[in-house]
């Protein structure tokens, strides 16, 4: 927890004649929102301990467009993701790792048609892989036998198939996962995606975010696992609504096993 | 000569019926062509599986077990028992009976197998009554269902109900009539299930003449029932039961929350960027039933959409699966997957009347937008809960964001919080007010 961390950006690496091994697309939200921000530097940490030769691209990242294209606004979309294109090809990227299902998203699957073609990893799935190769292990995980409950991001579990990779992870760390009524395919949102994020619910009877944390609540687990900054904060909103903050945490994916292997 | 006449009747009859079924159905096909074009051909392989799976082996339907197996028994039945309409229009157009008999081993076990299924077919439909009008499921019972689509879905069950009563009796009749050694009814078919009706309903107290008027009339009632129920498609959800097998096969293979690029935008914006990039050629103009129309941005009214849209909306039976997983709608909120796409149909249906009216497309001052409210669109969550739900994979997402685009690209309206979050995007390069040089204070601390 003491260590430093170390981070470099793409600049740095250009200015040394390097080349990382992987640029990590921190996001508007791991950048900005104080509560991912922890989630930013605990996937930071994971890097280090692994000894991932990583970049960020610092000021000059900018958001991928996607709550403005899902918000109608296809110009300002367009604007973002041509601005991004041109720094990601201009310093040659070829891999990406995001924290963030919606930049995936965007990133993996509508770059490409504007020019920008990368291999596109959520950081679960980065994580999983560091694990597998055994670049970072994590023993005597402190959430050996805790019910964990994994809530699937929609732009990550039904957007682009991704089920198993943030699963595989919690099963290292010696979890008792529990699956919630509806999870996989049949995952209930929460609320967040397709713009929702910025703006007030439309009326209705409740709000979708807590739907799904009485859900989560349900499973009596000690974490709710998350794998995206906008259900990060809807879950735990989620969870205030009911007084659970106390009992329950809600963490992402990258915060356990930060804090399992004392990363 | 009574055959004789029977025989023209019978013929004019399938004529008039498949004549009156190609017309319209080639209306729904010119329909669903009022939307844009948009080429569907790639990975044709993986096309002829996901259709295989989806729509001919109903795998989305056995997520719900309980009405997935039911209506396997319907589909399976549909099918199958039509075989038997084939023996019936060769009979009816000669004049022969059981025409197919000589098949033997094989005839009785057809006539064995379609009883069987048109008695499963029978209590599948009763189980399906009961399940809409007395249990009244919650997605049978929402307010977007009263009047046609609820009297509807009635209609077709009972249709189904009767058609499979008079296939059995006509059955019954006949095996009492081979009994009986009556001339023309040669000794034929397996007769498992009505057999047992036969005898339930003392068929034998019955005089001959009397059981050939019953074999006859169920005989008439079966293929006319038919021929109508062929015509009664065309107006009704139960179109499905064609659409279901192009409509998956057409279906979306990329990511779910892939969304379509627009190449327009994209080349303006290019040429905005760069000044020594041409602006985009305008793409060849949208001729709708001889008119031009406007080009624009996102999707105002049905020509606004790609005919993929129009077709699932053709495609949707009003199962409900789609809006019982949204979670918009289990919030309480306006938005049901299912009212988007019944609107949407209900939508190309009238601009179709109205091209059938007056020989081409007149505006009529509606538009989708009549029907489809901005709350219902801002509610929203792209989470696509709909299209995995869908067990012919329609997808009223498409047709939310491209209706969000209209509204936002080319109306200028959206929600208040929307537009601030717009404006952050454009002069910070992220949704909140923070500026790039705040980006990496995360580094700091």
């Amino acid at each position: 927890m003491s260590q430093p961390l170390t981070i470099r950006t793409m600049a740095e690496f250009a200015a040394a004649g390097e080349v990382p091994e992987v640029l990590f697309w921190v996001g508007c939200a791991g950048s900005f929102d104080d509560r991912a921000k922890k989630i930013t530097k605990a996937f930071v940490r994971i890097l280090n301990a692994a000894n991932v030769k990583f970049a960020i691209l610092g000021q000059e990242e900018s958001c991928t467009g996607d709550p403005a294209r899902r918000a109608g606004n296809e110009f300002l979309f367009q604007m973002q993701a041509l601005t991004n294109v041109t720094v990601l090809n201009g310093y040659g990227v070829k891999r990406i790792v995001t924290a963030c299902p919606h930049c995936f998203n965007t990133l993996k699957n509508e770059y490409p048609a504007l020019g920008g073609t990368y291999e596109v990893l959520h950081h679960t799935q980065f994580i999983n892989a560091l694990m597998k190769e055994g670049r970072i292990k994590v023993e005597g995980g402190s959430f050996a036998g805790k019910r964990i409950t994994f809530h699937d991001p929609c732009y990550l579990g039904r957007g682009n198939g991704e089920y198993e990779a943030p699963r595989e992870v919690l099963l290292k760390l010696d979890a008792a996962l529990v699956e919630m009524k509806r999870s996989r395919a049949k995952g209930l949102c929460c609320g967040a995606g397709g713009a929702q994020m910025f703006k007030e619910a439309e009326p209705g009877t409740r709000e979708v975010n807590t739907e799904r944390s009485e859900e989560a609540l349900a499973e009596q687990p000690a974490v709710i696992a998350a794998g995206c900054p906008f259900c990060n904060t809807m879950l735990t909103d989620g969870v205030k609504h009911f007084n659970k903050e106390g009992e329950v945490r809600v963490k992402d994916i990258a915060e356990l096993v930060a804090e399992a292997g004392d990363l | 000569m009574t055959m004789g006449i029977a025989s023209i009747v019978f013929i004019l009859l399938v004529g008039a019926a498949s004549w009156l079924f190609g017309r319209n159905i080639m209306r729904v096909r010119r329909n669903i062509l009022l939307g844009k074009d948009e080429v569907i051909n790639d990975r044709k392989g993986e096309r002829w599986g996901v259709m295989t799976r989806v729509a001919l082996g109903q795998s989305k339907m056995v997520v719900r077990p309980v009405a997935g197996i039911l209506h396997i028994i319907v589909y399976a039945g549909f099918v199958i028992i039509n075989i038997e309409v084939l023996e019936i229009i060769i009979d009816g157009i000669f004049g022969t009976h059981r025409v197919l008999s000589f098949l033997g081993p094989l005839y009785d076990f057809l006539i064995g197998s379609f009883e069987w299924l048109a008695i499963g077919v029978w209590v599948a439909c009763a189980i399906f009554l009961v399940r809409r009008n007395i249990i009244k499921l919650k997605r049978f019972a929402m307010k977007e269902l009263d009047g046609w689509p609820k009297t509807d879905a009635n209609l077709i069950l009972f249709t189904e109900i009767a058609l499979m009563t008079a296939f059995l009796l006509m059955n019954a009749a006949d095996w009492s009539l081979q009994q009986r050694g009556v001339e023309h009814y040669v000794a034929a078919g397996a007769y498992p299930v009505s057999a047992h009706i036969a005898s339930l309903t003392s068929f034998s107290a019955l005089s001959t003449g009397t059981l050939i008027a019953i074999e006859r009339i169920c005989w008439w009632f079966h293929i006319i029932g038919i021929l109508a129920f062929l015509n009664y498609l065309v107006v009704s959800k139960h179109l499905h039961i064609l659409l279901a097998f192009p409509n998956v096969w057409y279906s979306k293979l990329k990511p779910r929350t892939e969304m379509a690029n627009m190449p327009r935008i994209a080349g303006e914006v290019k040429s905005m960027m760069d000044p020594s990039v041409p602006p985009p050629e305008l793409p060849a103009p949208h001729v709708v039933a001889g008119v031009e129309m406007t080009e624009r941005f996102g999707a105002k009214d049905v020509f606004d959409l790609s005919w993929k849209s129009l077709m699932d909306a053709y495609s949707c039976t009003e199962c409900g699966r789609c809006t019982s997983e949204c979670p918009a709608n289990l919030t309480g909120k306006l938005l049901s997957p299912r009212k988007i796409m019944m609107d949407t149909r209900d939508r190309v249906a009238e601009v179709g009347k109205v091209i059938d009216a007056k020989g081409k497309w007149e505006d009529d001052g509606k538009s989708l937008h009549t029907r489809i409210s901005e709350e219902e669109l801002w509610a929203c969550t792209t989470c696509n809960a709909c299209t995995q739900a869908c067990p012919v994979n329609i997808d009223p997402v498409n047709i939310i964001l491209e209706m969000r685009r209209y509204l936002v690209m080319e109306e200028s309206r959206t929600r208040p919080a929307l537009t601030s979050m717009f404006n952050n995007v454009e002069n910070n390069g992220a949704p909140w007010a923070f500026g790039p040089d705040k980006r990496m204070e995360w580094t700091n601390a």
